[in-house]
């Protein structure tokens, strides 16, 4: 019976109840115990708890080990409490337990009851957060260092821009990108119309290293004429620059409407020659209810809207088989043919960001480990057309597909441009005052005219009159922030 | 002239052999080899240093009650039965057993589950005896060495005292019956009770495969500084405080709840294992008992463990140099643990994570199925290889008699 009672309690917890320590015992007290003496153990029990309740600390467990010192050969202490005390930060006398033999040494280390140690000022310190800052960095650099990249190849970034409007939204995406790559990096900015300094002034700003480069075209309206001009500015920028400046490592296109993820950069450090990523396209309407409608047709048709993806598809071995293109079927006749269009706006059909070279296959010079199924980039001249960099291989199957085989969508395609004749403040910056300026009604500086004078004895005049005035809002308003600042009205 | 080319002999010898450890050093770039004899004994390969013997108890001592409590083959005392299944199928097993140095006796002293799953150690003594008494009976070797040279799993809380509770366990000590004998325990402890001299400290049993598939790919940056999941108080225990843990895993909660290096609380998440391998340090405080899973959780995923337990033996202490690998505070110090850690050089922090990378130091602090070289198996058998030859006294005269049959509590001498 002790022992299943002790077993209920043992469940019930884990393990070590004090509690129930009087009222079961160990087994080695077991058996022989009538009923009296256990009706005798449970007033004891009740007594002591009792006793527990108005002293505050566990009477029970000092009368047992009082009465009931069964260590025989071994030296442990036991602590007692002194009476009241309260607090966890007070450290507990101890009191040894007297033996007449010790056949083991005795160990520093006592069990019982310990005080719970706080110090002063449990908070954090400065000085120690930033150590520990230091640490992790340290730590993630050693950890970079070994499981990164072993030897990383500098990022040439190759970017066709214009001067716009929206030029200062899509050229900031694309230089914050830059500027957390953890490689060095190579910017070259290719502007159509020639170089201006409100492109200088901003790509200055990356502090990167910049080449800017001007094209003696102005980007036409119409978005088929864009995509050959962006085409041929970024093959004269390859030629120009990266040929005849030899220029070392590996080529992204990294056009400034796209954005960009952290892992591309580390991805395409594994590029060998000619590598290929998946784009996600994020075709965009200026009629939101058309694009639904478009989406709810695919839903119809095959069950699950998919995103679209450009990028290369393999089969089960990892092997390059084909592409994914985009499906302009059932946006045919609906995209936009010039900027002003608010249809879609359909990305081109391979689309230069989704593919990565080696700087060296550009080089005029023979370079070791050429490979045969690169053309020559000498006998392509500026005036050829190359809708995408796949017309510069000879065999389209040696391209090395990146991002676990296309799995990974590392950059995505959103192109959103304002309307042609669309103004913006040269450089962002309002230099002269707006052709309307309109006062404002509620500021919270009180101005000393005599209309506003007039307006705060109005209002403390009484409740009819702000409700007079119910119609303007601005009376509730006053009425309500009159004690903390003085309202302004009209 | 003859003294000067035994001199030319000796330099090229030296130069050979210094040429050849530079090699052993430049393969493993990335992990460090533990210089010097700790280091090596790790790969040491126990086959052809020692036989053991495998006593044939009746399967009531084993089979039988892992057939009543399947839940014994995944707890963290599972170490026994693993240990027995290991040995029947080594080729260090002899079945004869007069050539055997070692003698194994197959007891699962630790499966007798709560339906919590926690085991209660009251029958364990009973069943100890019983089997001992068997195999007196049964085989001389017993008698012969009074059990010198037998060797039991002990894996419970405190070892071979046979409770969880610490006092009651000081108070019983050991059973009197193993004094002789050589312990593989978790629980270590200096100039404790239920710590025997010569005992082998192993590790508590952790699952291999599911700690395998929790691994994350390596240049994962680390982030966090220092983790810990679990209890701080015991409520159910120990509602006030103070007993638990001898306060400390308290302390730890009450000065750094709010600092944020320390990421630290009792949740029970599923991302454990991924979040250990995002931490530079994992703390390993004790519980009730000096000895916890973490320390092996910690070695496994490469963060280095804080061992806050004063006076605490870890597994294999004499085969791993815990005091290069780990960071050792003691309880009176952990008011001011971000003192310490901060404080240490990050060479000193780099050259330890390179250490805990080390493949051989997670094998072995393994259990896996079926065993592989230089897992926590082949450790226990070279720290048994490591106490042979016998010495003299081990064998006792015929008619000697050291070991006291009717010592110890009086209900432990009933039959089981």
């Amino acid at each position: 019976m002790k022992l299943s009672v002790f077993r209920l309690s043992y469940w019930n917890r884990r393990g070590i109840s004090f509690r129930s320590s009087i009222a079961s015992l160990d087994p080695s007290f077991d058996g022989g115990f009538s009923g009296k003496s256990s009706i005798f153990w449970l007033v004891i029990h009740a007594l002591c708890c009792l006793i527990s309740l108005i002293l505050g600390f566990r009477f029970s467990h000092l009368v047992l080990f009082f009465l009931f010192s069964t260590s025989v050969t071994n030296l442990y202490t036991t602590p007692f409490l002194s009476p009241g005390s309260g607090g966890v930060s007070q450290l507990l006398r101890l009191k040894p337990l007297e033996t007449t033999s010790s056949t083991v040494k005795s160990s520093r280390v006592v069990v019982g009851r310990h005080g719970i140690r706080i110090r002063p000022w449990p908070h954090p310190n400065p000085i120690e957060v930033m150590r520990a800052h230091q640490l992790l960095v340290r730590v993630q650099k050693e950890q970079k260092s070994l499981y990164g990249v072993r030897s990383p190849k500098t990022v040439i970034a190759v970017t066709p821009t214009y001067v716009r409007t929206f030029q200062a939204l899509h050229l900031t995406g694309v230089m914050h990108s830059l500027m957390l790559v953890p490689y060095d990096l190579v910017w070259i900015v290719v502007e159509a119309g020639g170089t201006t300094d409100e492109t200088a002034s901003f790509i200055a700003k990356s502090g990167l290293k910049t080449i800017h480069i001007g094209f003696d075209q102005k980007m036409p309206n119409t978005w088929e004429d864009r995509h050959k001009l962006e085409s041929q500015m970024r093959l004269h920028a390859l030629s120009r620059r990266v040929r005849d400046d030899k220029l070392d490592g590996i080529v992204m296109f990294a056009d400034d409407s796209n954005m960009h993820s952290m892992e591309l950069f580390d991805e395409i450090q594994t590029v060998k020659w000619f590598g290929a990523l998946s784009v996600g396209i994020l075709a965009h309407s200026g009629h939101a209810e058309e694009l639904s409608s478009l989406l709810m047709n695919q839903v119809k048709s095959k069950g699950k809207p998919s995103m679209p993806i450009q990028g290369p598809s393999c089969d089960s071995s990892q092997k390059l088989v084909g592409w994914h293109v985009l499906n302009t079927l059932p946006y045919a006749k609906k995209t936009a043919a010039f900027t002003n269009d608010k249809a879609t706006l359909m990305p081109s059909k391979m689309e230069w960001s989704g593919l990565v070279l080696n700087s060296r296959l550009l080089w005029k010079e023979p370079v070791v480990d050429k490979p045969t199924w690169v053309k020559d980039l000498n006998l392509l001249d500026d005036s050829e057309e190359m809708d995408s960099p796949l017309s510069l291989l000879k065999d389209p199957s040696m391209v090395e597909p990146l991002g676990s085989c296309g799995r990974h969508v590392l950059l995505w395609w959103l192109r959103v441009e304002a309307r042609a004749d669309s103004k913006f403040p040269p450089g962002w910056i309002i230099n002269s005052p707006l052709e309307i300026t309109v006062p404002s009604k509620r500021t919270p500086w009180p101005d000393s005219s005599s209309d506003l004078t007039v307006a705060i004895k109005e209002a403390k005049s009484g409740q009819s009159a702000t409700e007079r005035r119910s119609g303007k809002p601005r009376g509730s308003k006053s009425k309500s922030s009159k004690t903390k600042q003085e309202p302004k009205s009209f | 002239m003859k003294f000067s080319s035994w001199i030319l002999i000796f330099l090229v010898c030296n130069l050979t052999v210094s040429t050849i450890s530079a090699f052993r050093l430049s393969r493993s770039q990335p992990t460090e080899r533990i210089s010097g004899s700790a280091g090596d004994v790790l790969e040491d390969d126990p086959v052809g240093r020692l036989k053991v013997f495998v006593y044939e108890l009746p399967s009531k001592y084993n089979k039988k009650i892992l057939q009543k409590d399947p839940r014994c083959l995944t707890h963290m005392f599972a170490a026994e039965i693993y240990m027995q299944r290991f040995l029947l199928s080594s080729p260090v097993r002899t079945l004869n057993p007069e050539e055997a140095d070692w003698f194994y006796v197959p007891v699962y002293t630790t499966c007798d589950l709560t339906p919590n799953g926690l085991p209660l150690p009251f029958k364990s003594p009973r069943m100890m005896r019983s089997a001992i008494q068997l195999i007196a009976s049964n085989w001389p070797y017993w008698n012969r060495t009074e059990g010198a040279d037998h060797f039991f799993v002990v894996p419970h809380d405190f070892g071979a005292c046979f409770h969880y509770q610490e006092e009651k366990a000081i108070g019983r000590g050991i059973l009197p019956l193993l004094q002789r004998a050589t312990l593989v325990q978790t629980f270590g402890q200096r100039n404790h009770v239920c710590l025997k001299e010569g005992s082998i400290t192993v590790p508590p049993y952790a699952p291999p495969q599911k700690m395998q598939s929790h691994l994350i790919p390596e240049k994962t940056p680390r982030s966090i500084f220092v983790y810990f999941r679990g209890l701080f108080y015991d409520v159910g225990n120990d509602p006030e405080g103070g007993y638990y843990a001898r306060g400390a895993r308290a302390a730890v909660w009450e000065n750094f709840k709010d600092n944020p290096l320390f990421d630290i609380s009792t949740e029970h998440p599923t991302t454990y294992y991924e979040d250990m391998q995002r931490a530079i340090f994992c703390l390993c405080p004790l519980g009730w008992a000096p000895w916890s899973p973490r320390l092996v959780e910690a070695v496994i995923f490469g963060c280095i463990p804080v061992i806050i337990a004063d006076d605490i033996v870890l597994p294999f202490a004499d085969a791993i140099p815990w005091e290069d690998i780990g960071v050792f505070v003691d309880e009176k110090d952990v008011p001011y643990l971000d003192t310490i850690l901060t404080s240490i050089p990050p060479e000193v922090i780099l050259r330890k994570q390179r250490l805990l990378a080390n493949p051989s130091m997670k094998q072995a602090m393994l259990f896996p199925q079926p065993a592989q070289p230089g897992d926590a198996f082949h450790q226990v058998l070279n720290g048994l290889a490591r106490k042979l030859p016998h010495e003299r006294n081990v064998y006792l005269r015929p008619g000697e008699k050291l070991l006291n049959w009717t010592a110890g509590p009086v209900a432990d001498l009933k039959p089981w």
